[in-house]
């Protein structure tokens, strides 16, 4: 098993330093090759480190050899549904009207960095693959969706780089290459959510909308739109340089392939690792310079993810068929360490609460259920609780799941009852005897500060 | 009720008279009703959709009334009017400024019930912005009942108007304490509205409608007023 | 050829009128909202699920032909 590659400084570029071909021993890194201290990596060093862009004529009739290509890769989205990315691109492909893509970077989880490193330092990764995308389905423009809230120099990064691309588009000839753009989203968690992402764009507020219809089938100005992630794009800037075969070279057969994850909480060097699927998590730790202190669990996923304890931890594999028996996976690829400096029941309580104030208020179950949850957990975390709180959870916790218009309620509770299950020692004292001292030092899991409110409308089961 | 001889008041007069004011109480009827189905009351015997189906048909038998209403006096052979001046105003001659209240109140109900009967087609938001002209269809109603009514100053009439006007003004008062304080602005003006407008009819009937020569006044064409000498005053006009 | 009622849940504004019309498939949770049970509609059932659609204020409850996979 290979271990996971650390952000390497940038690498002066030769003549002999190409892409690795199919006989060389597959390595790491791969997105993250040569990837700048600071700012953003150039056009002509994207090319030089990773060749020429390929270009992807698309055929008149039957399905764009990319496409296939991507099949056989075994590509899935990195943006946490991990849905086979070429099933997604057929489907925009086969649906009726000229095609858009969305090259997804919002990127709301706040554990998560690893499209904005990719933004940041190698746009021309997520540039190519956008326009690879495009020509695969038969779209003529791209739009990068980034969060609002980024720094003034990372979007001036971003439009050089698409300025970069300009001049390479007319020297191609312009209606070979499709029309790149930059939007930006609000900087709330469910803002990045397909349907959201598509309403915002559509002129109407970053929150999701009912579905049908697909945004596949109609999304953005009523056109077949495939949204993907930052990350799933950059590797199909490389598959399609590559190959099938040499993608699958790294990870498992049922997860090919390497994936970008952010690693946070006690470790020396925390930060965006590429590793392959099927790594280990301490394999992951130790190229993080190793664990600074005790840990209490490892969060994977995020905050719609669980916990695996750490008397569980040892061992652990990073691939989604030895953590679904944990009941947890991957997700966007956040892994978040949880010292033993933080209480894990005010760690919850805090983010409970916060994942109830990202509620966009449409719907009453999520809004309703997601307050009344924060409540309760906040309450057992202050040992104020009535004895049924566990039940009571439990119960919101059925009452709320799939009564959303997307998964955002869903995840909350699965955050939440994972941390009392992992953490049920914990819970259990705090019900009894009130908070502890690390109580005092809440603050460990990150969000955003101060957090943002989505524009939402009351929603009372009552007058308007 | 008897009829009088050719000259004078016919079937139809005596019609337009009840219809207008059974469509008055059912207006108000539903007024009442849709602010208490918009209230969300509900009991075991009365529950949500039986209120709500309540003031929708109410609503709609109040319409089927006005239709009469406005048949009748067009057919009505005493008074000039046309079906035109149904839902043109100040298109007729026989009181034309109050007959075209009637026309008025009587389009901005029509447009409601359009709208609620395309609301799917509507969507929610268009269909409830319409829905708020019922609020001023009411009084532009009433005042066209006082206005054009030949005998406002019967007992019964006036008590009817008064009556219902109560009812009204409560319930506008009702839905404009829910949720108070959110709106603030639009709750202030509705309440407003219905203040001055019940100020304005106790400053302005008795010396209008209830007082003398209304008829002459109110715009009935000279030739239908009743012949008089030239110093005599009018009082009690029956028509 | 089954039916199913589905809510829209951001339309859905807890006025409750189908649960009233539509008790057997349709419950409210204690914020008003409806709790609508998925499993296809027994053809009896079918013409009250379609006054049931047709009472709520928002549109929010549909009746539906095929079984939609969540999205």
């Amino acid at each position: 098993m290979r271990s996971p590659s650390t952000i390497e400084p940038r690498e002066a570029p030769s003549a002999d330093s190409g892409p690795p071909s199919l006989h060389q021993e597959p390595t790491l890194p791969r997105l993250l090759a040569g990837i700048p201290a600071q700012g953003a990596m150039h056009l002509h060093e994207h090319l030089a480190i990773h060749g020429e862009l390929p270009s992807s004529p698309r055929r008149r009739r039957g399905p764009s050899p990319l496409i296939e290509q991507i099949g056989r890769a075994g590509l899935r989205g990195r943006g946490g549904a991990g849905f086979p990315t070429a099933t997604k691109m057929r489907a925009v492909e086969s649906a009726k009207g000229r095609p858009i893509v969305l090259a997804n970077a919002a990127e709301g989880e706040p554990a998560s960095l690893k499209d904005l490193t990719l933004i940041h330092s190698l746009p021309h990764l997520v540039l190519d693959g956008g326009v690879l995308a495009a020509q695969a389905v038969g779209a003529d423009e791209v739009i990068l969706c980034v969060c609002e809230s980024l720094e003034a120099h990372v979007l001036d990064g971003l439009a050089r780089a698409i300025e970069e691309r300009r001049a390479m588009r007319s020297e191609r000839g312009a209606d070979r290459l499709p029309r790149l753009r930059l939007m930006t989203v609000p900087q709330h968690y469910v803002a990045g959510q397909e349907s959201a992402l598509v309403n915002h764009l559509n002129g109407g507020p970053a929150m999701p909308t009912f579905t049908p219809p697909l945004p596949f089938e109609r999304g953005v100005a009523r056109r077949p739109t495939l949204i993907n992630n930052a990350e799933t794009l950059a590797h199909i800037a490389l598959i399609a340089r590559h190959g099938a075969q040499w993608f699958r070279q790294l990870g498992v057969a049922a997860q090919p392939g390497s994936t970008l994850v952010t690693l946070s909480g006690p470790v020396a060097a925390p930060g965006v690792y590429e590793i392959e699927y099927g790594a280990s998590l301490s394999s992951l730790i130790d190229a993080a310079g190793g664990a600074t202190g005790r840990v209490l669990g490892a969060l994977l996923g995020g905050y719609a993810g669980s916990w695996i304890g750490a008397e569980h931890m040892h061992g652990v594999v990073l691939s989604d068929e030895h953590l679904a028996p944990l009941g947890t996976s991957l997700g966007a690829g956040v892994v978040l360490l949880l010292s033993d400096e933080a209480c894990p029941v005010a760690e919850t309580a805090r983010v409970a609460r916060w994942l109830a104030g990202q509620s966009t208020g449409q719907c009453g179950p999520c809004v309703n259920g997601l307050a009344a949850l924060a409540d309760t957990v906040e309450e057992v975390a202050g040992g104020v609780a009535q004895d049924e709180a566990t039940r009571r959870i439990a119960a919101l916790a059925a009452l709320v799941r799939r009564r959303g218009a997307c998964a955002h309620p869903d995840g909350a509770v699965n955050f939440i009852l994972s941390s009392i299950a992992t953490f049920a020692p914990e819970f259990s004292d705090h019900a009894r005897h009130g908070p502890c001292d690390a109580c005092a030092r809440t603050g460990e899991l990150p969000l955003p500060v101060p957090p943002p409110r989505p524009t939402s409308r009351p929603t009372p089961a009552g007058l308007r | 009720m008897s009829l009088l001889a050719a000259s004078g008041p016919s079937l139809y007069w005596y019609l337009t008279r009840s219809t207008g004011a059974v469509a008055l109480l059912l207006l108000t009827a539903a007024i009442a009703l849709g602010v208490i189905d918009v209230q969300r009351f509900s009991t075991p015997r009365w529950p949500r959709f039986i209120v709500d189906s309540l003031h929708r048909n109410v609503s709609l038998l109040a319409m089927a009334f006005l239709v009469l209403h406005i048949l009748t006096s067009v057919l009505d052979s005493f008074a000039p009017i046309s079906l035109l001046d149904a839902v043109i105003p100040f298109a007729g001659s026989y009181r034309p400024f109050w007959l075209s209240l009637g026309a008025i109140s009587f389009d901005l109900l029509l447009a409601v019930t359009i709208t609620s009967m395309l609301r799917r087609r509507i969507g929610y938001a268009g269909w409830r912005a319409t829905h708020w002209l019922t609020y001023a269809s009411w009084p532009i109603a009433l005042l066209h009942g006082f206005g054009t009514g030949s005998d406002v100053k019967s007992t019964w009439l006036l008590a009817l108007s008064i009556a219902c006007l109560v009812v009204v003004v409560v319930a506008v008062l009702a839905r404009v304490l829910a949720g108070w304080p959110e709106h603030l602005g639009r709750r202030g003006a509705a309440l407003g509205g219905a203040a001055l407008f019940s100020l304005f009819l106790l400053l302005w009937l008795p010396g209008g409608p209830l007082g003398s020569n209304w008829a002459r006044r109110s715009g009935t064409p000279s030739a239908l007023l009743p012949h008089t000498s030239a110093t005599a005053t009018k009082t009690g006009n029956k028509r | 050829m089954s039916h199913r009622v589905r809510v829209n849940p951001i339309t859905c504004e807890a006025h409750g009128m189908c649960a009233e019309l539509l008790p057997e498939h349709i419950t409210l949770d204690m914020w008003g909202y409806p709790i609508v049970d998925g499993r296809p509609l027994p053809p009896a059932l079918l013409d009250h699920a379609r006054r049931a659609a047709q009472a709520c204020p928002t549109f929010a409850l549909l009746v539906e032909r095929e079984p939609k996979p969540r999205g």
